[in-house]
C-alpha cells in the first residue's frame, strides 16, 4: 500500500480515536450546577382549555458534582405545586441533590401530575464518560 | 512512521486532556441543603387550634424560625421519622433551639384533636405544637401550602393517609424560605437552621 493510500485510512481513524479519547478522558465541563426549567406563562390556562401541554420533561436526569441542582421558575399566572412545595407566580425553587437516587414528585405543571428526577453518580470511567456525553448531546438536541 | 506518529498524537492529546482539572464552579458555602424559594414571600397564614390550647397561627411565632410539617398521629412510617429527626436537630442546636418552633398540622381531623396531638408530639419533644381543626380548616391549610393527602381505607374499615411529607422552613420574619424534602438527616436541618437563625 502506498503511503498516500495509507493516509486515507489513518487520518480518519486517528480522528475517531482522538474524539473517543477526548470523550473518555477529558473532564466533563458544565457551566453551572443549576439545571434550569421554566413553567411558561399561560400553562394553566392552556391546560384548562384541554391542551395536553408538556412543558417539562416527565423525567429529568441530574449528575452529582455536575448539574446536581434543579432550578424551577414559575412564569405562569397561577401557583404551581412541584413535589415538596408550592411556587407562587414569579417564584423560583432551587433544589440541590446530594444522593444518587430516583426521586418521584407530584408536579402540577405535568398533565400526568408526576415528575421523576434521576440523580446519578458522576461518570469516572472512560466508557461512562463517553456514554454521558452522547446522552447529554441527544437530550439537548431533543430540547 | 505515520502509524507511530498518529498513536503518539492520540496518546498525547488524551493525556493532556485527562490532566486538565474539573471545570465546574464550586457551590456557594451558604447553600441550603433544603430547596429554597426566591423571591422570599410570606408564608401562608394558618387559622387552626393549637395542641397547647391556644389559637394556632404563624404570627404567634414571629421572631422564631418555624419548621412546619403536615402529618397525623396514627401514621406508622413517615411522621415518626420526621418528628424524631426534628427533635434530634433541636437537640443538636443546643441553646439556639429556643428560637426554633416545630409546628405539626394534622391531615386527619377525624381522629386528631388537640389532646391526641399533644400526647403524640410530646413523645418526641414537648415544645412541638400541633395544629388541629375542622375538615374545612385543615383542607384550607393544606391547599395554601400545596399539601396533598389521600385517605386509604382498609378492608376492616380502618384507614391510613398518604400525605406530602416535606418540611417548610419559615424565617423569623414569617417568610417561607426553604422546603426540606422528606428523608434528610438531622444534620441537614441543623445546617440550614444555623443559616436561618443568623438571618
Amino acid at each position: 500500500m502506498s503511503s498516500r493510500r495509507a493516509w486515507l485510512w489513518w487520518v480518519p481513524l486517528t480522528c475517531v480515536a482522538a474524539a473517543l479519547g477526548w470523550a473518555g478522558f477529558a473532564p466533563i465541563h458544565v457551566p453551572s450546577h443549576d439545571e434550569l426549567f421554566e413553567i411558561p406563562k399561560g400553562t394553566y390556562a392552556r391546560r384548562m382549555k384541554g391542551d395536553q401541554v408538556e412543558i417539562l420533561p416527565s423525567q429529568i436526569r441530574l449528575t452529582l458534582g455536575l448539574n446536581d441542582v434543579l432550578l424551577l421558575r414559575n412564569l405562569d399566572d397561577v401557583p404551581q405545586v412541584f413535589g415538596p412545595t408550592i411556587m407562587m407566580p414569579g417564584q423560583s425553587f432551587r433544589l440541590p441533590f446530594e444522593k444518587a437516587s430516583r426521586y418521584d414528585f407530584a408536579c402540577t405543571a405535568h398533565a400526568s401530575g408526576q415528575m421523576t428526577i434521576l440523580v446519578e453518580e458522576v461518570p469516572v470511567m472512560p466508557w461512562s464518560k463517553i456514554h454521558w456525553r452522547i446522552r447529554e448531546y441527544w437530550e439537548n438536541r431533543k430540547g | 512512521m505515520i502509524r507511530r506518529l498518529s498513536i503518539l498524537l492520540l496518546l498525547g492529546a488524551a493525556g493532556a486532556l485527562a490532566a486538565e482539572p474539573p471545570r465546574v464552579a464550586a457551590p456557594p458555602a451558604d447553600l441550603f441543603k433544603a430547596g429554597t424559594l426566591t423571591p422570599v414571600m410570606a408564608a401562608p397564614e394558618l387559622a387552626l387550634a393549637g395542641s397547647d390550647g391556644k389559637p394556632l397561627n404563624l404570627a404567634r411565632f414571629r421572631g422564631k424560625v418555624v419548621l412546619l410539617a403536615f402529618g397525623f398521629s396514627n401514621c406508622g412510617e413517615v411522621c415518626p421519622i420526621t418528628l424524631a429527626t426534628l427533635a434530634g436537630a433541636r437537640k443538636k442546636l443546643g441553646a439556639a433551639a429556643a428560637d426554633v418552633q416545630v409546628v405539626y398540622v394534622t391531615v386527619d381531623p377525624e381522629r386528631d384533636d388537640a389532646a391526641q396531638m399533644k400526647k403524640f408530639l410530646g413523645s418526641f419533644d414537648p415544645t412541638f405544637v400541633g395544629g388541629v381543626g375542622t375538615h374545612a380548616q385543615i383542607e384550607a391549610a393544606q391547599k395554601s401550602f400545596g399539601i396533598s393527602s389521600t385517605k386509604n381505607v382498609n378492608p376492616d374499615g380502618s384507614y391510613t393517609i398518604g400525605h406530602s411529607s416535606s418540611i417548610y422552613m419559615i424565617d423569623r420574619k414569617g417568610g417561607l424560605r426553604a422546603v426540606m424534602p422528606y428523608g434528610h438527616p438531622a444534620d441537614d436541618f441543623v445546617h440550614d437552621l444555623k443559616i436561618l437563625l443568623q438571618g
